[in-house]
C-alpha cells in the first residue's frame, strides 16, 4: 500500500523511538502504516498527527517524537534555495518576522540562518552544522529591544496588554532557537548516520533523566511534574490500602467462631487493621552534588503529606536540621527551595562538605523522638561521605527504633562503593536502592511507602 | 442451555463490522464539519477523529480539565447524527452498571407465571432478550443506527474494569454467558477520555488512538472565545487570550483552561469593560484561578499591586 522508502522509513523511526525507552508493538506499527496510507504524504504537519497519534501511549512521549519525527521526515532536503544571507539583511528580516509572530517565515529564516552561518569544517567527515555557532553570530536575543518597537509602533501601546509583551517576544525567540536546533539536526543527519542521531541527539523524556546529571531547565521541567506524579501515587496508595484493608485471616478467632458450627469454619473472620496512618521521616543530603535529586523529593513526599499522620523532613550537609516548616511554607514556590533552606537551616558546620558521620550521629541524638515503631524513615543521598567516618552505629541505632529504613541512592549501583562512597557498608544496614531518575523514584516510592 | 447459547441479538450472524461508510471524506472536512457544530478543532485534534473513523479505533483523549475533551465525542455525534451513549466511570463501576444487568424482577414475574411450563422452557425463555437490561457498553454495539460511545473520565475506574473494556474495544463484542457472543454489525465510534489521574493500562492504550488536547494556540483560542462569547470586542478578546497565555507561562498550581478563559470572557462582557483595565483584571483573577496563591503570585508578575 505504501511506498516501500516509506515503510522503511517508517521502521526505522520506530526503531529510533523504541531505543528512547518507548514501548511500541507491531500493531502500531500497521496502524502508522495505514495512517500514512489514509494521509497520504502530502502535508507534513497531517503527518505528524497522524503518526504521533498511533504510535505514542502518554503526552511525555511527544517531545521526543517531534525531533525524531523531524529527523525522518524532514521539512526539506539540502540547503534552502535562496542564495547565502547576508547577516544584516537576515536580521532585519527576522526583526520583522519575530514582530508578526509568523511561525512559517521563522522556519524558513532558520533555514537560512543555518545554512549560512552555521557551517563549520571543510573536509568530508570532520565537517558539520552548528546551531550554537549559527545563533552565536545571529544572535536573535539582541532583536528584542527592535522587536519591541516594532510591535508598539504597529499596535499603539494598548494599554494593559503591553506589559506582557516583553514575555512575549522571549517566548517567539526561544521558539526561533529551537527552530534553528531542529534545522540544524536536519542538516547533520543527512551527513551522518540518521539512526545514531536519533538515539543520540534528541534528549529523552523527563522522567528518564538521571538526577545527578540534569542541569537546570530538566529540574525546573522535573519539578513540574511533581503533582502529576503524586497524584497518581496517592491513587496508586490508596489501592494498596483497600487491598490491604481486606486482610488476613485471623486464625485464632475463625477456630473460636467455628465451634457454633460444629467445629466447622464457616465464616471466616479476618484480622482487624487498626486505622492509624503511618509516619514519615525524610533524612535529605541537600550538598550540592545530589540536591536536584533531594529537591525533587522532598516536593514529591510533601505533595503526598495528606497520605500520611505525619511528615517530617530533615535536611542536612554535614550538620542536620529540621525542614518541616520551609516545605509546607513553599509549596507554591517551589525552585527557591533549596535556597531557602540553605539560608534558613543550620547545616554546615566548620567546612561545607558533606559528612554522613556526623549528621546522622547528631539526628540520632538530637531528633531521636522522630523516629518510633511506626515510623518509616527514607534516607537521601550518594553515601559519599568525604573519607571520614560513616558512623554506623547511628545508623543501626536509627534502624533499630524505626519501623523500616530505607536509603535512596542517585548513583547507578556500579559506583556504589568506589572512592569515597560508603554505600555498601550502609547497604548492609538499611535497604538501599537505587533511584536515578523520577520514574525510578516513582515506581520505589509507589512500592516502598507504608499503607 | 444449546438452544439458546447460538441464538445472536442481531440479525446478521458473522457479518463483519465496520461496512458503513466512512464518516468523513479528509482532515478538512473533519475540520469543517465539526466547526459548523460549533467546535473548532486544532489539526491534531482533526487529523485524529479522521484517522479512529477511518482505521476504525478507538480514540482515547488526554489533556487538562476544560480543554474540551467531552465536547469532542458529542461534536462526532452531532456530526455523524449519531446517538451518544455515554459511560460514566466512577470508582466502583462495575460490569452491572456497564455492560448488562440481568432483570430479576422481571424473571421471577415470568417463573410465577408461568407454572404449567417444564423447567427447560422457563428456563429458555427468562434468559431471552426481553429479560436483559443493556447498560451503556452493550447499549452502544447493539442496533444498525449510528452511535458513539463516549466512555467519559476511566481513569476514575478501577483496573478491573479496564479488563471489561479490553474485549468491547478491540473486537466489538460482549460475552453474556446465557445468550453467546454478541457482536457489533455496526462499529461505533468511541471515545474515551482522561485525566491521568491513574495511568490506564499499557493494553488498553494499545487498542486506542492517543490524543493529547493541550491548551489551543493563541489564534485558535481567540477564534474559540468568539465563537462562543459573540458579543465581546474583538480587540478585547485578542487582550483576553494574550493576558491567559501569559498565565499559562506562569509557575502556578492550576493554569486557566479554555473553560476559564471563556468565563472570564463573558464575565467581562457582563461587566461592561470593553478595554482591559488595570482594576477590572484585578478584580475578575478570581474566574481564572482558583487557588489564592496562584492570585498572588500573578498579580504580583503582572504588576497589578503597582497601582
Amino acid at each position: 500500500m505504501t511506498a516501500p522508502g516509506v515503510a522503511e522509513r517508517l521502521t526505522s523511526l520506530v526503531g529510533a523511538l523504541r531505543a528512547h525507552g518507548m514501548r511500541i508493538g507491531t500493531g502500531e506499527t500497521v496502524d502508522a502504516a495505514q495512517a500514512v496510507a489514509e494521509l497520504g504524504l502530502t502535508d507534513r504537519e497531517l503527518l505528524r498527527e497522524g503518526l504521533a497519534a498511533t504510535l505514542l501511549h502518554g503526552p511525555a512521549q511527544r517531545q521526543v517524537f517531534d525531533p525524531v519525527f523531524d529527523l525522518y521526515f524532514p521539512r526539506g532536503i539540502g540547503a534552502p534555495e535562496t542564495g547565502p544571507a547576508d547577516r544584516d539583511d537576515l536580521r532585519d528580516r527576522l526583526a520583522a518576522a519575530l514582530a508578526a509572530d509568523d511561525l512559517a517565515l521563522l522556519g524558513r529564516l532558520a533555514a537560512e540562518a543555518v545554512d549560512g552561518f552555521g557551517g563549520y569544517g571543510t573536509a568530508p567527515g570532520s565537517d558539520g552544522w552548528s546551531s550554537y555557532q549559527t545563533l552565536e553570530r545571529l544572535r536573535p536575543q539582541t532583536l528584542f529591544a527592535r522587536v519591541r518597537d516594532d510591535v508598539r509602533a504597529t499596535s499603539g501601546g494598548s494599554g494593559f496588554t503591553d506589559r506582557l509583551l516583553d514575555d512575549e517576544i522571549r517566548r517567539r525567540i526561544e521558539a526561533f532557537r529551537q527552530q534553528v536546533a531542529a534545522e540544524a539536526r536536519r542538516r547533520v543527519a543527512e551527513r551522518r548516520d540518521r539512526d545514531q542521531l536519533a538515539r543520540r541527539a534528541v534528549a529523552t523524556t523527563p522522567d528518564r533523566v538521571d538526577f545527578l546529571y540534569a542541569g537546570k531547565d530538566r529540574l525546573a521541567e522535573l519539578r513540574r511534574t511533581v503533582q502529576p506524579l503524586a497524584r497518581k501515587l496517592a491513587t496508586r496508595l490508596a489501592a494498596r490500602r483497600r487491598r490491604a484493608a481486606r486482610g488476613s485471616i485471623d486464625l485464632r478467632r475463625t477456630l473460636r467462631s467455628s465451634l457454633s458450627t460444629g467445629g466447622v469454619p464457616m465464616k471466616p473472620v479476618l484480622r482487624r487493621r487498626r486505622p492509624v496512618r503511618p509516619e514519615l521521616v525524610l533524612l535529605c543530603d541537600v550538598s550540592g552534588s545530589v540536591s536536584g535529586f533531594s529537591d525533587f523529593t522532598m516536593l514529591l513526599v510533601q505533595a503526598l503529606h495528606d497520605q500520611f499522620s505525619k511528615v517530617r523532613v530533615f535536611a542536612f550537609v554535614n550538620r542536620i536540621d529540621e525542614v518541616t516548616g520551609l516545605l509546607e511554607h513553599g509549596a507554591a514556590d517551589a525552585e527557591g527551595l533549596s535556597a531557602r533552606i540553605r539560608a534558613e537551616a543550620t547545616l554546615t558546620g566548620w567546612h561545607g562538605s558533606s559528612d554522613y558521620g556526623v549528621a546522622l550521629g547528631e539526628f540520632a541524638e538530637r531528633y531521636g523522638e522522630a523516629v518510633g515503631p511506626r515510623t518509616t524513615v527514607f534516607v537521601l543521598g550518594d553515601a559519599r561521605t568525604n573519607m571520614s567516618d560513616p558512623n554506623l552505629a547511628a545508623v543501626r541505632h536509627i534502624g533499630e527504633r524505626a519501623r523500616r529504613v530505607y536509603w535512596l541512592n542517585p548513583e547507578p549501583r556500579a559506583q556504589w562503593g568506589t572512592g569515597d562512597s560508603a554505600a555498601p557498608e550502609y547497604a548492609e544496614l538499611v535497604e538501599m536502592h537505587e533511584c536515578r531518575n523520577a520514574r525510578q523514584l516513582g515506581a520505589l516510592v509507589g512500592r516502598l511507602l507504608p499503607v | 442451555m444449546t438452544g439458546a447459547v447460538n441464538k445472536r441479538l442481531d440479525s446478521r450472524p458473522g457479518t463483519a463490522a465496520h461496512l458503513e461508510a466512512p464518516l468523513f471524506t479528509s482532515v478538512d472536512d473533519v475540520s469543517a464539519r465539526l466547526a459548523a457544530t460549533g467546535y473548532l478543532a486544532s489539526p491534531a485534534v482533526a487529523t485524529t477523529v479522521f484517522l479512529a473513523d477511518r482505521l476504525g479505533k478507538p480514540l482515547l483523549v488526554e489533556g487538562p480539565a476544560g480543554v474540551g475533551k467531552t465536547e469532542l465525542a458529542k461534536a462526532v455525534a452531532e456530526v455523524a447524527g449519531a446517538r451518544l451513549v455515554r459511560l460514566q466511570c466512577y470508582e466502583g463501576v462495575d460490569e452491572s452498571r456497564a455492560l448488562y444487568e440481568w432483570n430479576h424482577a422481571k424473571q421471577l414475574l415470568r417463573i410465577s407465571a408461568g407454572r404449567d411450563e417444564t423447567w427447560d422452557e422457563t428456563r429458555t425463555d427468562i434468559f431471552s432478550e426481553e429479560f436483559l437490561l443493556t447498560r451503556p457498553l452493550l447499549t452502544a454495539i447493539r442496533g444498525d443506527e449510528p452511535k458513539v460511545l463516549l466512555i467519559d473520565e476511566t481513569d476514575k475506574a478501577d483496573v478491573e474494569v479496564e479488563g471489561l473494556l479490553l474485549e468491547v474495544l478491540s473486537d466489538f463484542q460482549v460475552t453474556v454467558p446465557e445468550l453467546g457472543t454478541i457482536t457489533a454489525t455496526r462499529r461505533p465510534f468511541v471515545v474515551l477520555t482522561s485525566n491521568a489521574s491513574r495511568e490506564l493500562s499499557e493494553a488498553l492504550r494499545r487498542r486506542c488512538l492517543f490524543l493529547h488536547i493541550g491548551f489551543p494556540d493563541e489564534e485558535l483560542e481567540r477564534r474559540i472565545v468568539r465563537l462562543k462569547v459573540p458579543g465581546l470586542d474583538e480587540a478585547l478578546a485578542t487582550s483576553v487570550v494574550r493576558v491567559v497565555g501569559a498565565l499559562r507561562a506562569m509557575d502556578l498550581r492550576k493554569v486557566p483552561s479554555v473553560a476559564e478563559t471563556i468565563d472570564w470572557a463573558r464575565t467581562l462582557l457582563a461587566l461592561g469593560a470593553d478595554t482591559l483595565q488595570e482594576t477590572v483584571v484585578r478584580e475578575t483573577l478570581g474566574v481564572l484561578l482558583k487557588h489564592q496563591d496562584d492570585v498572588l503570585k500573578a498579580a504580583a508578575k503582572l504588576d497589578l499591586d503597582a497601582v
